[in-house]
């Protein structure tokens, strides 16, 4: 069993400016923050040593944080432009017992994160709701394809962006009914 | 001469009498024998997560209960615990009392409808209905409990939506001492059935390692032989204070982790909720189950994650708060839609019959694969 | 029957059509029995009421489904081989409805009594086997493809069995003739073939314990090559859908529903000619001791008819309790188990019919 802060450190140790930050001041939980591309370095050293062994991603949730600056569109609706995108990692060791959050954060605009798939296979299927639902890129995804919508959604439109639009049209098909 | 042969693509759903909803599988099979499955998701996808962001802390519940609608108590509660601890609130003990009362109620009842649709799929659909038999007694009891058979809104963020029925207890206990004695029948019935063994026995074999790579949760992942239950290993609520065994896998008709033992498992598993419930109905204390209730849900910024051990593995509610009366985001990390992802490595080599087995005894419900 | 009509009428082409219209009468009264007792008895093993709207105790649900069946319309897929998609619920009835021609219901009532019987039966039920293919290939269907190679692998390799031991029952009785060879188990149960067969002595005795055997294997047989749970798999519901016939709907669905439970009386038939005296009362006939000579066809047939029943309800029972083999597993039950064992117990039958 290690606290947040023990991992934060060991992190710390190995990756340096890899892991960003330890933020202990949420009433629940504490989250370190880590380099959206050395996640997957971060991950397979805290699934294989044996200080860690977080064997298992309990859970795996993109996040639209919308701390950009809201701005309006041509048509007068809001749209968020900076601001960053962030990827939540829930570990557990089942031999351990004990428990971390990781978080990463990539640019809106452009984000991208490497996937943990080949780290956790659960991954997979949660990383392709992440880019499905909020847009987040995962660099050397094997099969990065929507998953919940379906295969041809309108390019760009992630439904769980806090400024998604509803399309007019899917398929030629009205979509507000 | 050499015959040219072809591998043939077979669409299994979205409509189709045993992908126990809108599932569709592609299987690549040469003959009977799968060669791949590729689950494609999403039909019944309605953007519950979105729901949630436009909605008020307290108004999620009801759509929780659209998750997995055969365990819709343990997604209230899962839910209600997570804002709960989100808020710092202390629930009342007779709050907690039935809500692990009810919880294992809707465990069994849920079980019971994995094992008959599992035993409907392999042909044997007399048990499917013995099931269904005793799974309406549970469902009566929660009728009577809260208006509804199904999709209940009972377990509300810091307490309950009715107090329990005067009958209640009286009821519990009388389906307790009733389904002790007709468990035996599934048994006699099914689980020791030659043809049901081979059918499943050596099936869809999931290695341990693999389980938990995967993510695997429940008794998917306690067929596989490890003792992993959240209501030991990450104790909520008061499960603490109750006597209960974890069942495993143990491979007693085959390899550990094939389709029979995540189907043993299941059995097991309804005997110690019973065995929960016995332990607690007794001790339902006094009290009221709405005092705890916040008059307005505000939570402070934050984040939380909880999980609890609902019937098909590990229901976890990720909510982030920006401190307003709406959650910010809410993921939930349903464990059909987790388990469903190891489908693909356990058909490999298999024969289209055998898809359907494993599929019946992984045990999705697409409520909560697709939110 | 036909030599009666004949005699009645004086013309052959009469006589043949009424002849014929017996047995089409009898596949329609079992099918409309059949449904309605799979779902009573159905619904009684699963702790269920069952049918209970049209008419008394729902007696007439499976006339009210018969005419929904009618009305239907004939809705046709697209892109299938039409002229084989029409002909295959035909050729499947066909099958079952031509076997019928040489099974004895007593004495008196046989559509046509030819001497190699039990040979024309297994002849003419392969039948069945063209129609299922047929109706696969050409529904342009995976499913209906998959059922189809599914059951005629299956029937083609359950017909060994069912051959083997109805050899050895040959063997034994000396005659093809079903009539024949429910003459010879005539009077008292103990003269059934089951129990050794009429013949006092040593052998009689012997025969017994291979005669169950015999018995046992021809049923499961029996019961593959009509497609019955445990072995449904043709049509495994829960895998293909509904197998060959996924892709027929209205008259046509029915032929082949049709054709299920006359084939379920016909092989329940066989049975019970082969084993269990064929139409003879076990317990000799009021006719005799009364006196009244006409009565004893009719307790004849009402002997067959409900060894017959009691046959199909075995099978109802086994449906509804027992899950469905793989496809696999059913054919090393066929290939591995059933058809050594037919082997041996020919051999052993055929020494002790020397003694």
């Amino acid at each position: 069993m290690k606290n947040a802060e023990e991992i934060f450190n060991i992190l710390k140790d190995n990756f340096g400016d890899a892991v960003i930050a330890l933020d202990k001041d949420t009433p629940t939980e504490a989250v370190i923050t880590v380099d959206p591309l050395k996640i997957h370095l971060v991950g397979e050293f805290l699934r294989t040593n044996e200080d860690m062994m977080f064997d298992s991603l309990m859970c795996l949730s993109g996040v639209d944080d919308a701390n950009g600056k809201k701005v309006k569109d041509a048509d007068g609706t809001d749209i968020i432009e900076g601001g960053t995108l962030s990827v939540y990692y829930h570990l557990h060791s089942v031999s351990l017992k004990h428990k971390i959050t990781l978080k990463v954060s990539a640019p809106r605009e452009d984000a991208k994160v490497e996937s943990v798939e080949n780290v956790w296979k659960c991954a997979d299927w949660h990383e392709r709701e992440a880019f499905d639902l909020v847009g987040i890129k995962f660099l050397n995804h094997p099969d990065l394809r929507r998953i919940m919508m379906p295969y041809d959604w309108e390019e760009g439109s992630h439904p769980l962006r806090k400024d998604y639009k509803n399309p007019e049209f899917y398929q030629g098909m009205k979509v507000p009914y | 001469m050499s015959l040219k042969t072809e591998t043939m693509v077979l669409n299994m759903g979205p409509q189709h009498p045993s992908t126990h909803g809108v599932l569709r599988l592609e299987l690549k099979i040469d003959g009977e024998l799968v060669l791949d499955v590729k689950p494609h998701l999403g039909y019944l996808h309605r953007c519950f997560e979105k729901h949630a962001e436009a909605m008020q802390y307290n108004q999620v519940v009801p759509y929780t209960d659209r998750l997995d609608y055969l365990a819709a108590m343990g997604n209230n509660w899962g839910y209600a615990l997570a804002v709960e601890k989100l808020m710092g609130i202390q629930v009342p003990e007779r709050v907690e009392y039935i809500r692990v009362i009810v919880a294992e109620l809707q465990r069994i009842a849920s079980h019971q409808v994995a094992l008959g649709s599992n035993a409907a799929d392999i042909g044997a659909f007399t048990p499917f209905l013995y099931l269904f038999r005793d799974r309406e007694h549970i469902l009566s009891i929660f009728e009577d409990t809260c208006g509804a058979r199904m999709l209940y809104n009972y377990i509300w963020v810091g307490g309950l939506s009715h107090d329990i029925h005067p009958d209640f207890v009286k009821k519990v206990k009388e389906f307790v001492s009733y389904y002790k004695a007709t468990i035996i029948e599934l048994d006699n019935l099914l689980s020791y059935n030659k043809i049901f063994i081979e059918r499943t026995a050596n099936i869809g074999v999931l290695p341990l390692d693999t389980a938990i790579n995967f993510g695997a949760s429940g008794p998917a992942l306690r067929g596989s032989g490890i003792p992993f239950d959240l209501r030991r290993d990450d104790p909520y609520s008061i499960y603490d204070r109750f006597d209960f065994e974890i069942p495993v896998g143990k491979g007693l008709q085959g390899q550990v982790g094939d389709c029979w033992d995540r189907y043993y498992v299941r059995v097991r598993e309804m005997e110690q909720s019973l065995r929960i419930i016995e332990q607690a109905i007794d001790h339902i204390p006094e009290g009221d189950v709405q005092s705890a209730i916040p008059k307005r849900i505000k939570p402070p910024k934050g984040t939380v994650y909880t999980r609890i051990e609902n019937p098909r593995g590990e229901l976890g509610y990720f909510i982030i708060s920006d401190g307003n009366t709406n959650p910010f985001r809410v993921k939930v990390r349903a464990p059909s839609f987790v388990n469903l992802e190891v489908l693909g490595e356990l058909c490999k080599g298999h024969l289209v019959a055998d898809v359907i087995a494993i599929l019946g005894s992984i045990d999705i419900v697409l409520g909560e694969v697709d939110r | 029957m036909y030599q009666f009509i004949y005699d009645l009428t004086g013309n052959v082409i009469i006589s043949t059509l009424v002849t014929a219209v017996f047995p089409l009468v009898n596949v329609l009264i079992v099918a409309l029995i059949g449904v309605y007792l799979e779902r009573k008895i159905s619904a009684w093993i699963q702790d269920r009421v069952g049918p209970n709207r049209v008419g008394p105790f729902g007696l007439f649900q499976t006339v009210a489904d018969f005419i929904k069946m009618m009305q239907k319309e004939d809705a046709t897929p697209t892109d299938i081989d039409g002229k084989l998609y029409n002909l295959a619920p035909v050729l499947v009835f066909t099958g079952c409805f031509a076997a019928y021609a040489a099974i004895p219901f007593s004495s008196q009532l046989i559509g046509s009594e030819v001497e190699v019987g039990i040979f024309f039966i297994l002849a003419v039920s392969s039948f069945t086997v063209a129609g299922i293919l047929m109706a696969g290939w050409s529904s342009n269907n995976k499913y209906a493809l998959l059922g189809a190679m599914r059951s005629a692998a299956q029937i083609v390799s359950y017909e060994i069995p069912t051959a083997l031991v109805v050899l050895s029952m040959v063997m034994l009785m000396g005659t093809l003739s079903l009539t024949k060879i429910s003459e010879m188990q005539t009077a008292y149960f103990w003269n059934w073939n089951i129990l050794g067969g009429a013949t006092l002595g040593l052998s009689k005795f012997l025969l017994i314990p291979f005669m169950i055997v015999g018995f046992i294997i021809i049923f499961i047989s029996t019961l593959a090559e009509v497609n019955r749970t445990p072995f449904d798999i043709p049509e495994a519901e829960s895998e293909l859908v509904a197998g060959y016939f996924t892709e027929y709907c209205g008259m046509k669905w029915a032929m082949f529903m049709l054709a299920e439970y006359g084939n379920m009386f016909a092989v329940s038939a066989i049975v019970s000619i082969l084993f269990f005296g064929g139409y003879h009362s076990p317990f000799g006939y009021l006719g005799n001791s009364l006196g009244i000579n006409w009565l004893i066809p009719y307790e004849q047939a009402f002997w067959f008819v409900a060894k017959g029943w009691f046959f199909i309800l075995v099978q109802m029972w086994l449906r509804w309790t027992l899950p469905r083999l793989r496809v696999d597993q059913l054919m090393s039950l066929c290939w591995k188990y059933l058809i050594p064992y037919a082997v041996v117990n020919l051999v052993v039958i055929g020494i002790i019919s020397l003694l």
